[in-house]
């Protein structure tokens, strides 16, 4: 199995010696831009009296007219069987079509405020050369987000939110609640000796209920330059979910599209940016064009999905 | 291979996906049952712990606090605080101290206004109607006015003085020649705001506020208040005065 290879500890080496460090890192840079332009937005009030974004992720009010709410909390209160009267309900509604839009676990990759520590913790990994893994699916936070709703209904409380590591490390960046931090503390060290990408990769709910809208989102990463692969592996040494490559980018022979439509994946762009032979691109789902083969003169003889519309590039994108 | 009973091919995926069926329900009921424990379990919050004005009772508010802050982000007087995990009440949850930092009840409730999920029931539009929890004289041994001395303090600081919070004069029977001024709380006007709790003079408070469900102020449906049923019915509920049947020892006289 490809996904299962051993994971090289200096899997950008190559890219960036062919791409120049900016294009070797450019999503990493614009991922850590947007975390913490996202909590500057809630930190601005706090510190300087400027308030932009109140509130925490759960729930928060932007400029006094935004309101944003996390739909799975919002399952959750429903769940606990409370009739929401105020703005969560539009809040919520904003969120899941913003996602549905933008490619659900995005709110992973780009927003979380443990996303930092857990990339830490799998590049510490690569580093250190740790391989142990203990084995644990990844469709094991489906169950985690049935039992999450189930106790929920059982308890009539919000359930998840009364341990949820996501918003209580949030709650300690902006309300300074530092006990809260703990669960993220705890969260790195499971990552870094017990399971490589233990946390997002195959516990945390609230990323596998974001997972479930990323079954449908239209924003994608598509491995449409896929027949220029030359079988380095480094994106799957740095992808999150490696699962979700595999179809796409190993798909040419059945004809299966390029997009990586399966909702596990954060659209982080990892895999763009550690790619030297630039196979990888943003895209969008149902936008199944390949690009031709550069090495080939004539088109292959291999049935390959070529639909008459054509291939979305990143630079395409509003 | 097949089965040669029923002649259906047994895939062995289909096992195996069987069994993690089985064994990640059983993961996910684990994890399900102990989540439902600690939610309910959860419901005990500390009884110092008060919630802002208009809060649901706290089984109802817990399904509905999205543990988003905005109520304590509104608060002009840093009352509100959310729970960090050792402070008792839920994760993330609003609440406040009295003893800390009372509410100083707001005429506009801006705490109420910023709930976006009716934790804090929006209907609350009067402050003098909130119920945040009730003032109680919980050591009438250290209570200075219950000793006969003129403190009053609770009295004087209570935003509803003369509603919420009386001064019932009594006999001073230590010294038989002075009065007891004893401060009576009265339920049906007291917020639960705090400020008496706040300013008590003493060391350890001798009025606190106590949460609604610890002072249990809800009246038991089966004790039917006579004079109250009169009024209801318009009338006396019974035609005239019953007659009793005289009961005494057999033989016994008049």
């Amino acid at each position: 199995m490809t996904a299962k290879a051993r994971p090289k500890a200096r899997p950008y080496v190559d890219a960036r010696a062919q791409k120049g460090l900016w294009a070797a890192s450019r999503f990493l840079v614009l991922r850590r831009a947007s975390q913490l332009f996202f909590l500057a937005l809630f930190l601005s009030g706090p510190f300087l009296g400027v308030w932009i974004a109140k509130g925490t992720l759960a729930s928060s009010m932007t400029l006094g007219t935004l309101p944003l709410t996390d739909p799975f909390v919002f399952l959750q209160s429903l769940a606990a069987r409370h009739w929401p009267e105020g703005l969560s309900v539009i809040g919520a509604a904003i969120v899941l079509a913003a996602y549905l839009l933008l490619g659900g676990r995005t709110y992973c990759s780009w927003i979380c405020p443990i996303n930092p520590a857990t990339d830490l913790a799998a590049w510490l990994r690569r580093r250190l050369n740790i391989t142990f893994t203990a084995k644990i699916r990844p469709d094991l936070r489906l169950y985690f987000v049935g039992a999450v709703l189930a106790a929920s209904v059982l308890s009539g409380s919000i359930a998840w939110e009364l341990i949820n590591p996501v918003t209580a490390l949030h709650r300690a960046l902006v309300f300074g609640l530092w006990f809260g931090a703990g669960g993220t503390a705890a969260i790195f060290v499971f990552d870094l000796l017990v399971a490589r990408h233990g946390w997002c990769g195959h516990l945390c709910p609230v990323g596998a209920f974001y997972g479930q809208i990323g079954k449908v989102a239209l924003l994608r990463v598509t491995a449409d330059n896929r027949a220029a692969c030359n079988d380095c592996m480094d994106c799957f040494a740095v992808c999150p979910e490696p699962h979700v490559i595999g179809p796409a980018l190993r798909g040419e022979r059945s004809g299966a599209t390029p997009v990586i439509t399966a909702g596990d994946c954060t659209v982080c762009g990892a895999c763009i940016d550690v790619c030297s032979k630039q196979v990888f691109h943003l895209g969008l789902r149902g936008r199944n064009a390949v690009r031709p083969d550069p090495s080939m003169t004539a088109p292959s003889p291999v049935a390959r999905v070529v639909s008459s519309q054509p291939a979305v590039l990143e630079r395409d994108l509003p | 291979m097949s089965d040669s009973s029923s002649g259906i091919p047994r895939d062995p995926r289909r096992r195996k996906a069987l069994q993690d069926m089985t064994r990640f329900g059983g993961g996910a009921a684990v994890a399900a049952t102990m989540l439902t424990a600690f939610g309910v379990s959860s419901r005990a919050k500390p009884a110092q712990a008060l919630r802002p004005p208009g809060a649901l009772p706290e089984r109802d508010f817990l399904a509905a606090c999205v543990r988003c802050g905005l109520c304590v982000r509104d608060c002009p007087y840093d009352t509100l605080k959310l729970a960090d995990w050792a402070d008792g009440p839920a994760m993330g949850t609003p609440f406040y101290v009295a003893r800390n930092v009372p509410c100083e009840m707001c005429d506009t409730i801006p705490c109420v206004k910023a709930c976006p999920t009716g934790a804090l029931q929006h209907a609350l539009t009067d402050i003098a109607k909130a119920k945040m929890g009730v003032a109680v004289i919980t050591s009438r041994e250290t209570c200075l006015n219950l000793q006969g001395l003129r403190c009053d303090v609770c009295y004087r600081v209570c935003p509803a003085i003369d509603k919420a919070i009386t001064l019932e004069i009594s006999h001073n029977a230590r010294t038989t020649k002075h009065a007891i001024f004893e401060p009576v709380i009265h339920a049906d006007d007291c917020t639960g705001c705090g400020k008496c709790e706040k300013s008590c003079v003493l060391t350890d408070s001798a009025i606190k506020v106590l949460p609604i469900e610890i002072a249990a102020l809800k009246q038991d449906e089966h004790y039917k208040r006579g004079w109250e049923e009169k009024t209801k019915a318009g009338g006396a509920l019974v035609d005239a005065p019953l007659k009793l049947p005289v009961r005494r020892p057999e033989g016994g006289t008049p």
